[in-house]
């Protein structure tokens, strides 16, 4: 597999890099947001047994790190086939 | 059958597989000694790296820690797992795509040093070190409470297992061993939660069932049939409550510490290179990714049922002790009672044991019953009268959690020695035979001083662990981060960043530990933070102090700037030549 323009590969570069900005962002929201900095406040609504706030720093964040790897995975694997970059 | 030979015949019949697989992928080469010959499937690498995470710690302590913490100890939760997202978007793919074998060679590569080199090298040792000497200690403990045999002949017989996979079978025979004792020890930590959700709440998946109504049933065990149809944690909260504790629920420490520790623990992990390592054995780049993914499923599976065996484990453990009478304990409180891990005085003479908010040898309060953390593990299935094969299931398991920690720690251990030190600056042109010769011989070393780590405890272990991952946290995460996403980041920057952030980072946990112990608590840390959060400090330094240094040092080389280049991408980077 070759490598094309010096531009097209910036370009790929950038993409990835918002891709990751953003997996990145909903990453802080759920775990030092709505688990750590307003989970009091959260805590006011409930989930079943769960007041909201506890349940994201017990079970919320972690099920959506998982979710956010394989969403990332699935856009990468996108990407490496939008710019040819795949290995083979 | 008794509890004692299901211990046995569940260890004894693991050990065997272990063994088995070890002969069966033994090394050849240093490519399969360090790496695996990057030849793991992603899964398998995933799984494998699921028990190198998971510790004796995790696995024995951590329900029992979030048990009497709360939702305070969600910063375990969040901060062992969140690191994995930071691995699969910033290490991960780039480090696959570097190739070569060990994390001190990357640094020493990526910034053309052999200053970067040492001090990489140094550290990946102690941290290495701090981690291990705590699973070979919970090894031999393991030993001791379920199998009758003393602590130290518990050591030694995990030291002969280790030295002989990882001697023989490098991280070919680690990575396929550890695949086995993470199905052991997932067994053994689901089959007894899953079984107690069942039986107070009708649900088995205890990550609902711990946030679900009370059955009839489970009212019963509990001995207050009003407790039917409430919240099981409604029920814990006002139990908490009316013992003189914080409702389980509610967060107590401040909110900056909290956000500190779980982000220290977070960037530790990404920073610790028994877990980057495992991403250089995957065939392919995009391998590196999912298997990073496989990895956080199989890890979540039990950090997310660690809050509801604590939530379970402290419920029944109130309902079953508190104001109970001694002479009508249940068989496992007296059991585990010459342990040393469950304790009573009857300090006001009624026979009665209360337990209640405070310490149970101090006179002036009213509890008296002593409670270690471990005991929510290990004798959970005692205390929800679960079948006995249930509780030789945790043995297996504890041992399996330790014994592939420590397989992985070692490795990271023989390979700084083989290929950083003696390879990379002691003796650069030998041959592969004799690296691989110095590999052997320095896991086999290792594995020596863990043990002796294990026997002879050095008293500082526990808060060591602080230690392990602040220095990961401020030095190897931002060297890593700043060599991948910043080209321009230079040998002067790396080096000076690492040396601030670690000094600073392990002169604030030596102080509070150490140099005056007396002040560590809330008011007396900076700003509130405390040591454990304190490597995002020292990380945030380690940064700011690189950038500065790099603005007025010379660029990294051309070729080093491409070689950064070349990670970004997938495939084979052919540079064009008019980039040049």
């Amino acid at each position: 597999m070759t490598i094309h323009a010096t531009k097209e590969l910036q370009a790929y570069w950038k993409e990835n890099l918002t891709i990751i900005s953003v997996l990145l962002g909903i990453w802080f929201v759920v775990s030092y947001v709505c688990g750590i900095m307003i989970a009091n406040q959260l805590d006011a609504y409930r989930l079943g047994g769960f007041p909201l706030g506890f349940w994201f720093a017990n079970q919320g964040s972690l099920v959506t790190f998982v979710a956010l790897i394989w969403v990332y995975v699935w856009l990468m694997d996108r990407l490496d086939e939008k710019y040819d970059v795949h290995e083979n | 059958m008794s509890i004692l030979t299901w211990t046995w015949i569940l260890t004894g019949g693991s050990f065997a597989v272990y063994i088995y697989i070890a002969y069966w992928a033994r090394a050849k080469t240093t490519g399969d000694f360090y790496v695996a010959e990057k030849a793991i499937p992603p899964m398998l690498n995933g799984m494998a790296t699921g028990a190198d995470w998971m510790s004796a710690a995790s696995f024995i302590s951590m329900a029992g820690l979030i048990s009497f913490l709360g939702r305070d100890g969600s910063y375990y939760l969040m901060g062992w797992t969140g690191g994995y997202v930071l691995l699969a978007m910033l290490f991960g793919p780039y480090l696959r795509k570097y190739g070569k074998f060990t994390i001190p060679q990357f640094i020493a590569d990526r910034y053309y040093s052999n200053t970067a080199r040492v001090i990489a090298l140094v550290c990946a040792i102690f941290v290495s070190f701090t981690y291990v000497a705590g699973q070979m200690r919970g090894v031999g403990v393991v030993f001791s409470r379920f199998m009758d045999v003393s602590i130290n002949t518990g050591v030694i017989i995990g030291m002969a297992l280790v030295f002989f996979y990882a001697t023989l079978g490098g991280m070919k025979g680690i990575t396929y061993t550890q695949v086995a004792q993470y199905c052991v020890l997932i067994t053994a930590y689901l089959v007894p939660a899953v079984f107690i959700s069942m039986q107070f709440t009708g649900n088995p998946i205890p990550q609902i069932g711990y946030g679900s109504q009370i059955t009839a049933e489970g009212a019963a065990l509990l001995g207050n049939p009003a407790d039917q149809g409430l919240y099981l944690l409604d029920v814990l909260n006002k139990l908490n409550t009316d013992l003189g504790f914080a409702a389980y629920t509610d967060g107590q420490r401040p909110m900056i510490d909290v956000f500190f520790i779980t982000m220290s623990l977070m960037i530790g992990t990404a920073g610790l290179p028994h877990i980057l390592i495992r991403f250089f054995t995957v065939p392919k780049i995009r391998d590196a990714r999912s298997s990073a993914g496989w990895a956080l499923i199989f890890i979540a599976l039990l950090y997310t049922t660690a809050p509801a065996v604590a939530a379970f484990a402290r419920t029944n453990f109130i309902k079953t002790i508190n104001n109970v009478e001694y002479a009508k304990a249940p068989s496992w409180f007296k059991n585990w009672e010459k342990t040393g891990l469950v304790g009573w005085k009857d300090k006001n003479g009624d026979g009665i044991m209360q337990l209640r908010k405070g310490k149970w040898d101090d006179p002036k309060s009213e509890n008296e019953v002593k409670i270690d953390q471990d005991i929510m593990v290990l004798a959970n299935p005692e205390i929800a009268k679960l079948p006995n094969w249930t509780v030789g299931l945790i043995g297996a398991g504890g041992l399996a959690a330790a014994l592939s920690t420590a397989a992985g720690l070692l490795l990271v251990i023989s390979s700084a020695v083989s290929h950083d030190l003696m390879k990379g600056i002691v003796k650069p042109n030998m041959s592969e035979k004799e690296e691989l010769w110095w590999a052997r011989g320095g896991a086999g070393v290792a594995v020596v001083i863990a043990g002796l780590f294990g026997i002879y405890p050095p008293g500082f272990v526990a808060q060591v662990v602080a230690f392990a991952f602040g220095l990961a946290a401020a030095s190897f995460f931002p060297a890593l981060l700043m060599g991948i996403f910043n080209k321009k980041m230079n040998k002067e920057g790396a080096v000076t960043g690492m040396i601030v952030g670690i000094v600073f980072t392990a002169g604030y946990i030596w102080w509070y530990k150490w140099g005056n112990p007396a002040a560590n608590n809330a008011a007396g840390w900076w700003m509130g933070i405390s040591p454990e959060g304190i490597g995002t400090v020292g990380a945030l330094l380690n940064f700011v102090t690189s950038w500065a240094v790099s603005k007025f040092t010379p660029e990294p080389s051309h070729e080093i700037q491409e070689l950064v280049g070349s990670l970004r991408y997938p495939g084979k980077l052919v540079v064009p030549p008019s980039s040049h």
